[in-house]
Formats: structure tokens, sequence, C-alpha cells
């Protein structure tokens, strides 16, 4: 049978097309787009106009013939386009994991240690139950409410262990499709862009609140209220309880309490998603001050909790979905619902990042290493965020303030650079960027920061 | 939906009552009886009855604790690649034309449950009209659930002959006959749970032909790779034989017992397409079936099965111990038949040795199991089903006596 397959080499340069390739890996040939699949090793055509051209006469047809190519993740496909550029001055800026000043990736001492101690014990690897493990759930909860709060003393909280942020939302999800049918959930505009994914794919309706004014490159407060206010009573109110992505805006306390008000009269449910408690301020109770203030009012709510960020378990997926109830005998019930859209999913968690967090939080100096370990990645955060500012205001003599690059918190900031300034970043200065105008200063050196404030002036000024 | 002023929102939401395999370890664990024996979970134990941590798993997990240039960054989101291209290998054999050929696409998933259910998505997605899989009679507890998660509706095909204590076979090729064209076929490679009847060679051979000439698509659970011969090549030969005739069929592997890995949820989706352009657009779709489940898979089950694979000491060591956990499981089956045969027990126990893998269908009655718990202080499902490994030399006579008094008294 022939193969699709064809090199890059047989395409003639006399041919009257032009070439460009762009950094995902799409070569571009006329009205023909060539994909480049880097894993696969395997390159297809597929014409815009006329849809897929099939370069093979099957026998027998494939049963998945019709299944089209679907297009790159716009977050993770960055990374990927990173990787495959070979350009010397190449900055990654896309996905939100942590980066030293070398720009290497960092496995925390603690979490180095707590595997040493976990491969001395010579534990097995045995099932976990459905809900994850205990001593995990324990501390998850803790860390996120604090030891002594009464949603724990009065065991009015179900935890599960849950794929870290992502798949703990998702469990939030399907809980959501099948017992509130018919609920919104409220997302902010903009937010992560794999929310809609989840909530889609749990069948879950969404609508978006006013959140980001372009004008200020603030939080648009009064926008926000407003259209929380006018959502059916009962919606499902996602909050990002620090740290925004991919804004780096977060409400002040005031406003907090003003969130907490609109949705209480609303009857709304609070839906927290808490990716980076201790990583925006430095400190886990600060990073979880908004969770705690909507707990104290007695609200009902949810929270998703991940691990990847502030321990650097990326890629162990370790988090968790809690949902605070009225009652013990709620919180219960709850918890084997949550269990039970668990089990067809995988059918129990995955127990290493589950151990290493157990032991980190569990264990006191452990516990405090990991507190200063995460004060220096929020602090190497900060310290680039006032050179990136410095650079800006150093070299920019247009006047334009830069200082929310300061106020943003967190891992990312929204720089309001559009689509096609964004794509002037990566194709002239090979800065590698999420679409919506997002970078990662996790993943940016002090060393880089001139570099990149050159960047962003050329193509805030010069492109439109 | 109550306000949150007053109850809770949470008022309406009820309880799921206890997977009953669960409630039953529950009930094991509060047994304070010396005598007592748990053969309910499918997971190996050795004849002490304790968990197994492989030793080639151990030194795997040393060199990559000692591994300073390995990191915790995201997986892409089909896994690891190393994992997938050697996971792909061990089942289909690294020779294998489908791989040669580029035609099998291969995502890292959270064993086989997670394989299950991503395959079983993507399915309901893309697989046109075909929302039906047929499933044998008696499967693993949590198969219907995998699918009907995914909304596609189950039907079932007779397997176990409770007479014979062996396949139906001719009751199954009439269901797989009377299917519809297109519908999805759930088989399991070897070692089948919970009977332990596997197919003949030539058995699986009428299957598949039924199953090509009827249009229908196969769907593999290869749970327990190693587990029946005690080779690893020899017990995916069932797999083998359809992806041999150039067709389609998607397959769940884990690593779950071969490789003592239960919590760290490691295993592959591997979808064997007609042509290289297929596989790679399957592929894509997979990545949006998988990301907003969880993203991507967890790393350090993965990094286990690699670093294992790809070392070829290393993979014969595992090899070495995988045969020893088969051997350890038919020794068991021996002793447990010469000892009903001992006791003269009424009935034809050759089933016994006959049946392969970690579980055997035991032919007893709920009534007899619940009697055996109660009476003996042993833990088996109602269905009858024993996991062998549960057994030592030593627990085996109390198995046996059990057995014989079941059988004997009016229960």
């Amino acid at each position: 049978m022939a193969s699709a397959m064809l090199s890059l080499a047989s395409v003639s340069p006399s041919a009257s097309l032009s070439t460009h390739e762009t950094p995902k890996g799409k070569l571009k040939l006329g009205s023909t787009s060539w994909s480049l699949n880097k894993e696969r090793n395997c390159l297809f055509a597929k014409t815009e106009s006329f849809g897929r051209v099939s370069m093979v006469a099957a026998v027998n047809v494939s049963k998945f013939e019709g299944v089209t190519m679907a297009p790159p993740d716009p977050i993770l496909g960055v990374s990927e386009a990173f990787k495959a550029s070979t350009n010397e001055s190449k900055l990654n800026l896309g996905v939100g994991a942590y980066r030293t000043e070398d720009l290497q990736p960092y496995v925390l001492d603690v979490v180095k240690k707590a595997e040493n101690l976990m491969i001395e014990r010579g534990e097995n690897k045995e099932y976990l139950p459905i809900e994850g493990l205990a001593a995990f759930n324990k501390v998850t909860a803790e860390l996120l409410f604090g030891a002594d709060n009464p949603v724990i003393k009065q065991q009015r909280l179900a935890t599960v262990q849950g794929l870290s942020g992502t798949g703990s939302l998702r469990l939030a999800g399907a809980f959501i499709e099948r017992y509130f049918p018919g609920a919104k959930v409220l997302i902010s505009s903009p937010t992560w862009g794999n929310h809609k994914n989840i909530f889609n794919d749990s069948r879950v309706p969404w609508s978006e609140y006013r959140y980001y004014d372009p004008k200020t490159v603030g939080l648009d407060f009064e926008g926000m209220i407003a259209d929380i206010k006018a959502a059916p009573e009962g919606s499902f109110v996602l909050l990002h309880g620090c740290a925004h992505n991919p804004t780096g805006i977060d409400p002040t306390p005031e406003q907090w309490e003003k969130i907490a008000d609109v949705i209480q009269e609303k009857n709304h449910i609070p839906f927290f998603d808490v990716a980076y408690q201790g990583f925006a301020s430095g400190s886990l109770d600060t990073d979880a001050a908004s969770v705690r203030l909507f707990a104290a009012r007695g609200l009902e709510l949810l929270v998703a909790q991940s691990y990847s960020k502030n321990l650097g378990l990326y890629a162990e997926r370790i988090g968790a979905i809690n949902v605070v109830c009225a009652s013990s005998d709620a919180a219960t019930r709850v918890k084997s619902q949550l269990k039970r859209i668990a089990r067809p999913m995988y059918s129990n968690p995955p127990i290493h990042g589950a151990r290493i967090v157990a032991n980190v939080v569990g264990d006191p100096a452990l516990f405090n290493e990991w507190k200063a370990e995460m004060e220096m990645m929020a602090g190497r955060i900060k310290g680039v965020r006032q050179k990136l500012y410095d650079s800006l205001t150093a070299t920019d003599k247009s006047g334009k303030d830069w200082s929310f690059i300061l106020k943003q918190i967190g891992m990312f900031s929204f720089t309001g650079l559009n689509k096609a300034q964004t794509e002037n970043m990566t194709n002239k200065w090979h800065v590698y960027m999420t679409k919506d105008g997002r970078i990662s200063l996790a993943g940016l050196s002090l060393a880089k920061c001139e570099y990149l404030s050159d960047a962003i002036i050329d193509s805030y000024h010069n492109v439109s | 939906m109550e306000s949150q002023a007053g109850g809770s929102v949470f008022s309406h939401v009820p309880q799921v009552p206890e997977v009953p395999l669960y409630a039953m370890q529950a009930a094991y664990g509060k047994d304070s009886s010396p005598q007592k024996l748990n053969l309910g979970i499918g997971v190996y134990r050795t004849e002490d009855g304790r968990p197994v941590l492989l030793d080639v798993v151990s030194r795997a997990e040393q060199l990559l604790v000692n591994d300073l240039s390995s990191f915790k960054d995201y997986l892409p989101i089909t896994g690891m690649p190393d994992f997938n291209r050697l996971s792909a290998a061990l089942v289909l054999g690294a020779d294998s034309p489908a791989i040669k050929e580029n035609r099998v696409t291969t995502a890292q998933c959270l064993s086989g449950s997670g394989s299950i259910r991503i395959g079983a998505d993507f399915l309901a997605k893309h697989y046109g009209q075909h929302h039906i899989v047929y499933m044998s009679q008696q499967t693993y507890g949590n198969h219907p659930n995998f699918f009907s998660a995914a909304g596609i509706a189950i039907k079932t095909y007779r397997y176990y002959d409770p007479g014979t204590r062996g396949l139906d076979f001719q009751g199954m090729l009439e269901d797989l006959r009377s299917s519809p064209t297109g519908a999805i076929v759930l088989l399991q490679a070897c070692a089948q749970n919970p009977t332990g009847v596997d197919p003949t060679m030539s058995q699986w051979k009428q299957i598949r032909q039924l199953i090509r000439s009827k249009g229908l698509l196969p769907f593999f659970d290869c749970a327990y790779q190693g587990f029946v011969s005690g080779n690893l090549e020899e017990d995916a030969q069932s797999i083998r034989l359809f992806v041999a005739d150039g067709g389609e069929c998607l397959i769940a592997q884990s690593y779950s017992k071969n490789m003592g890995l239960y919590g760290e949820r490691v295993g592959a989706l591997s979808i064997v397409c007609k042509t290289a352009e297929v596989a790679c657009n399957v592929e894509s779709q997979l990545k949006l079936v998988i990301r907003p489940m969880y993203s991507n898979p967890p790393i350090h089950g993965a990094a286990i099965v690699a670093a294992i694979l790809k070392d070829r000491d290393m993979y014969n060591e595992w090899s070495i111990e995988v045969k020893a956990m088969a051997d350890r499981l038919m020794s068991m089956r021996q002793h447990l038949f010469n000892a009903l045969r001992d006791k003269g027990t009424p009935g034809d126990w050759s089933y016994i040795i006959r049946q392969v893998g970690m579980f055997t269908f035991s032919g007893l009655s709920p009534e007899q199991v619940a009697f055996i718990t109660k009476e003996y202080h042993i833990y088996l499902p109602s269905d009858g089903r024993i996991n062998m490994a549960g057994l030592g030399p030593k627990t085996v006579p109390h198995l046996a006596d059990a057995i014989h008094a079941a059988v004997t008294t009016a229960v």
C-alpha cells in the first residue's frame, strides 16, 4: 500500500509556490498546508479549499477514515514549536513551568529528599483507594483551609485526590453535570485555555464574566460584578484563588469581599481553581486568603488544587478536588459521588506524587524547607518582573505605562499584545508565547530581560 | 435547589453504595481471625500473602532518583515517547509491520482502565454510528462503566460455560455473528478476568475471521501479558494474530500486574490503523480527548517501565520475575487441585489446572461463597472468583477444607 509520506526535498524550489515555515511546524505551499507531526515524523497534505486529500488508494477503507487532523493545543503546542526552533535567541515563555535563572527545569530539594525517603522505606505500589491517598487528602485540605478550620473540624469537607488541577476540575465538572443539570459555570474572560475544554467535555454549559480590562490592563471590577449578578441564580462561579491565569491580575481583599457578597446574594456556588498557592506571594496562607474568606462566610464551595507549580510536581499529576458542604452527611454523600466519577475514568489515582506531597507537608522540617524554596521561586519571579519593568521603562520613550508588569502577580503576565503583535514576537524575535499575549515569567531570566523588552517594544509600537 | 442560607445545595445528592469488591476488602480488614484469607482483589501476592515490589522496579527507581538530569516537566499529552514506542513493541513485537509502517499510534494512559476510557471516549466521538460494544458476559467489573461513561451502549456475548467450566465457544460465535456490522468487540488478550478461561489459538483464529468478516472493531484489554505462560511474547499472540491481517484494532495495555506497578497507574492505548495518515489524525484527536480530562499522564510509572524495557539486562531480569510470578500461580493451581483430589471432594476439579492466569472461577454459588466467608474467614466475591495469588502452600489446605465443606454441606 502506498504510503502518504513525502519528503521536503522533493519539493522543487523553482515551482511557483512560496514556502513559509511557521513555528508550528506547518509548511504552507500555496493553498495546501502540510502538517509536520514531529513525534511521528510524518508529513501529510491537507488542501484548505477542498478538504482532505487522500494520498492513498486503500482497498479496505479505515474505520477512522473520517477522522481529521486536530489543531495543536494552543498552550502545549507553544513548547513543541519552541523545541522545533533552532534559533539561538529563542525564548520559551509559553507554558507555565518554572525555570531557574539558567533557564533549566527545577526539581525542588524537598522533593528529592522525599523521593529518597520513599525509596529507603521500600514502599510497595499497591492500588490507592478511589479517593486517593488518605495522608495526602488530609494534608492537602489542611494546607488549603488551615488545620483548625471549622470545615475540617466539623467534617464538612469532601476531599478526593485528582489528577492535578485539570483532573480535579474534570471530576467537579462531571459532578455538576450530573447533579446540577443545566446549571452554568461562569468563567472569567479571559481564563486558562483548558477551562472551556474541560466544561465542554463534561457537558456543562458555561458563560463568561468580564474580567480583564485592556484599557487599564487591570481588573474590570464593575463588569465582573455586573455579570455575576446577571447570571441565573445558582450558577457556579469559577474564580482563580490567586495568580490569575493568564492575566496575573487578582482582586484586592476588599474586592474579594464584594465578590462574595454578590455570590451570596444570587445563591451562586463559588468554584475556586487554586493552582498557585504559595507561588503567587511566596506565602501559602496569604495565597489561600480568598478561599478562606468564602469558607468563613459559611458558604458551600468547590476548590480544585494543583501541586504542579508550587511543588514542581508537574508531570506527577497531583492535586485534589475539595467540596465544602453544609453538613458532614452531605460531605460523605458528595465524596461517594466524586469516587463514582473517578472510577470509570482511571479506577484510582497515581501514588507517587501523592506520597511526595504527604511526606513534604506532613514533616515539619521538610515543610519549612519547602516554604523556603517556594519563597525563592516566587522571589525570582518578582525579581524578573522588576528587571523587565526597568528595561521597558528605560528603553521605551513613548511614555507608555508598563507598571502593570509589577502590579500583576504570579507566573504570568498579560502583556496586552494582540495576535499580530504576538506573532511578531515569535516570527521576528523567536519569543514563544501564547496568542492571547500571555508570557510566562517563570521562563524568563534576568539576563534575557533586555532582549525581551526590545521585542515587546518593537511588537507593541511597530505592529498592529 | 436549596439556597445557601438554609440547608445544603447538595441535599439532593444521594450516597453511592460502596463497590462490592471494596466493601469485601473492608470486611476482610476488620476480620480478626488469624486464619483469614483474602482471595478477592486482583493483585499479586507472595506465598506469605505480602505485596511485591519487583527487584527490577526497585533498581529502576534507584537509577531514576539518582539521575540528576531527570526532571518533572509536563509530559506531552500522549505521554512519554520512549515509553510509548517500547510498549507498542512489547505487545506487537518490535518487528511488527504495523509499527514499521507507522500505522500504530500509542498514547500513555492511566493503566488499563485509563486506556480503555480514553479509547471509549475517542470511539464515542469518532467512530461513526457504531456506538455499541460487545463484551463477555463475565468480565472485569469495571468494563461496562468505561463505556457507559463514554455514552456507548453495552451488550454481552456468551463466554463462560458453567457446565464445562470452560469456554462457550459456539455461544460466543453465535452472539458475535448476530451483532450489528461495525460493533466494537471487547476481548481480553489473555488470562481472562474473572473466569481464567482463554480461547485456544485455533479458537482465536476463528474469532478473528468472524470479527473481520463482519467488520467488527476489536478492542483488546491486555492486563496480564506474561501471566499465562510466563512468556511475554507468547501471551501476546492473540493480539498479534489480529494485527497480522493488516486490520485495525485498539489495545489497552496495563503494567499494573506484570510489573507490580498498580498504584503508579501506568499503561498505554495503542490504536492500529489502516494507514500511517489515519494513525496521525487519530493521534491528534486522542490529544483532544485527553487534555480536558487530565492534560497529560503521570511520569513516574512510565519512567520505570521505559528504563526496564530499554535495557537488555533489566528486561531479562523482568522476564525472569514475571515467569516466577506466573509459575507460582500455576503451582498454586496444582496445589489446590491436589488438595481437593486428595480429600476426595466431590466434583471435577480439573478446571482449576486448565484455567489460566491469576483467577479461577470456582463454580461456587453465592450461598456457598457466603458460607466460606462466614465459617472459614475466606474472602472472595460472590461470583466465586478466586485470586490464586492470594494463596500459599500453607494456606491452600484451609481453602480446600472450606470448599470441601461448602460442597458437602447443604448450604
